[in-house]
């Protein structure tokens, strides 16, 4: 009797508390280093705080807001950052979705072809950018000499606001394309044949049937991948950081005419401490992610059926 | 092919029906494989530049028209990097870093995933719904108080400052709750139960072992994404102690205006990943496919 009891005793333990031990790692370090300096950071942000005197941080309510508001260089990193969102994130959708439609017929070599895909999103962001970077360049540049076969005059990708958009955009798009791809080459698997069947015999053709048929059953995914791809080009940082490296790098440029807000966080955070200004942009920025993948839910939700 | 001859003999396939035919079957036609070729040129083609530049003298990188062809200097250029900077300390750092980030990743997500999916306890859905919540959340905006943390701990410009804050992500709980949910049936663990197992024993003994091909795909997924990493290390480490990423950073901010030293060492870091990579491609398309998301 006493050996049962002892046993279901330890039994009632073990169903009752030891799940909580198993899931307390996660919570605790993801408490500390992940949510706490999430959640600090609006309190910093309503600080006048610098990292060389800590002991003088003063709270200073919205003045940091105030400031930032009046300030011509956040909104030139919010513009940047929106033109960038865009050019990054509609073309490699739209990329994706070719891709995927390319993989999804009957194709030989189709894990070379898979993996093919997916090589640019395992390089690192670092690497790549100053491979890039190389490839974009004025004189010697690969891409300027490509253009050049055309008859293309020879650009300073670097100097101009609308060129180095593109070029950053080319990084961005050439990293992310085949992942969105592959996830939409996973759903489109899923789609039976005997619609594609039906409607080739209604004589609808292939391009018919993409945008009538793959498209609107692939919405889903499509608002996923838009709202994960408009949360990652909204913090571009690496990208303009290393495509003009160099001592003034954390500006974007000579005349921060592809700083994004992410770099702006940056600049002001990590070369000149202002940490209380420096986290009154992260939260601003947080908050226009927000808006704007709302904004990409909104548009892409309305792909429909025709 | 057995799927083609199993279907009733066709009448000969001309014109616009055969076509239709092919569209219907979704049989790559030529243009499907060029397009493809494209694409995979493309994805490739940097990569495989910064390698040529790598093995090609100083001077290749400014020639009109560019080099596009590997040469013999590869290893000159490789022990150019080693007595520019320290790169093996920058390797060194990037392989602790990954290597512990990793084991502990697939560790703390596979033990909290075995309990999100098969154990039952008091507010379970609430805190499961909370990692799918944080998951969405880029912690990067709380870098500056993550840093004065660091900077208070003493940590600042040490490795720990990075490996620690990457132990745990929401994604691999997420990810391994989802694969137990489908790979082990209840039944199996009431018999444990039944026979007296502790729950850590039934962890140990029936969902470790079933959870080895998702625990792999996560720990591929984990190691590329931590060798990766950008913004933190060059943030909290500093140029002495640096991490491939960072020394890369270094190396390309005017350290060096040589070039082809700066794509040598992207080409040597890119190797590790590389290697994953040609290893276990399959393996990695496979978890994106079946609904493995970033983290």
């Amino acid at each position: 009797m006493a050996v049962i009891d002892k046993t279901t005793r330890r039994h009632r333990w073990d169903t009752r508390f030891a799940p909580y031990g198993y899931v307390a790692p996660y919570f605790l370090i993801f408490g500390v280093f992940g949510l706490f300096p999430l959640l600090y950071t609006v309190w910093v942000s309503l600080q006048q705080r610098n990292l060389i005197d800590a002991d003088a941080a003063r709270f200073v309510w919205f003045a940091n807001y105030a400031q930032l508001l009046a300030d011509p260089y956040f909104w030139n990193a919010m513009g940047n950052t929106l033109s960038l969102w865009l050019l990054t994130t509609v073309p490699q959708i739209l990329l994706a979705l070719w891709i995927a439609q390319l993989l999804n017929r009957k194709v030989r070599t189709r894990t070379l072809f898979r993996m093919g895909v997916i090589l640019p999103n395992i390089t690192s962001v670092a690497a790549v950018t100053i491979i890039f970077a190389q490839l974009f360049g004025r004189d010697f540049g690969l891409i300027n000499w490509s253009l050049g076969l055309f008859g293309a005059g020879q650009i300073d990708w670097q100097a101009g606001t609308a060129s180095s958009h593109i070029a950053i955009a080319v990084m961005v798009v050439w990293r992310w394309s085949g992942y969105h791809a592959l996830i939409f080459l996973a759903s489109m698997q899923a789609i039976p044949s005997s619609l594609y069947e039906a409607a080739t015999l209604d004589g609808a053709n292939g391009r018919q049937q993409f945008w009538r048929i793959t498209v609107p059953l692939l919405r889903p995914q499509i608002i996923f991948s838009t709202i994960i791809a408009t949360t990652g080009n909204m913090r571009l940082l690496a990208e303009p950081l290393l495509f003009n490296p160099g001592a003034a790098a954390a500006t974007g440029g000579s005349d921060r005419q592809f700083q994004t807000a992410a770099l702006y966080l940056y600049e002001q955070g990590f070369t000149k401490y202002e940490f209380g200004y420096s986290s009154a942009i992260a939260v601003v920025l947080a908050i226009a992610t927000v808006i704007v993948a709302g904004l990409g839910y909104f548009v892409t939700k309305r792909i429909r059926t025709e | 092919m057995t799927a083609v001859l199993e279907r009733p003999a066709p009448v000969r396939p001309t014109g616009p029906t055969a076509r239709a035919r092919r569209l219907a079957r979704r049989v790559a036609g030529p243009w499907t494989y060029a397009a493809l070729v494209a694409v995979l040129a493309g994805s490739a083609f940097p990569v495989y530049w910064s390698f040529v530049v790598s093995s090609q003298t100083p001077d290749a990188i400014d020639t009109v028209p560019p080099v596009l062809v590997p040469g013999g200097n590869l290893f000159a250029n490789i022990a150019r990097v080693f007595d520019t900077t320290d790169f093996w300390l920058a390797l060194m750092n990037s392989m602790v870093v990954s290597g512990t980030v990793t084991l502990s990743v697939v560790l703390f997500s596979t033990l909290a995933g075995f309990a999100f999916a098969k154990l039952k306890f008091r507010g379970r859905n609430l805190l499961l719904l909370l990692i799918i919540g944080t998951q969405a959340i880029p912690t990067e905006l709380g870098i500056i108080p993550l840093y004065m943390m660091m900077a208070e701990f003493g940590w600042a410009g040490e490795i720990h400052a990075v490996i620690v804050p990457g132990l745990v992500t929401a994604f691999g709980v997420f990810f391994m709750r989802q694969y137990f949910e489908r790979a082990i049936p209840d039944e199996l663990l009431e018999a444990g139960r039944m026979d007296g197992c502790h729950s850590l024993r039934l962890f140990w003994h029936i969902a470790l072992p079933a959870a080895r091909p998702a625990a792999a795909v996560l720990g591929l997924f984990t190691f590329m994404q931590a060798w990766n990493d950008f913004f933190w290390p060059l943030v909290v480490l500093t140029p002495e102690n640096p991490t491939v990423q960072t020394a890369l950073s270094t190396l390309a901010s005017g350290y060096t205006t040589d070039y082809t030293l700066v794509l040598t060492a992207a080409t040597i870091g890119t190797v590790p990943v590389l290697a994953v990579f040609l290893l276990f491609g399959r393996q990695i398309v496979g978890g994106i496919m079946s609904g493995a998301v970033k983290g």
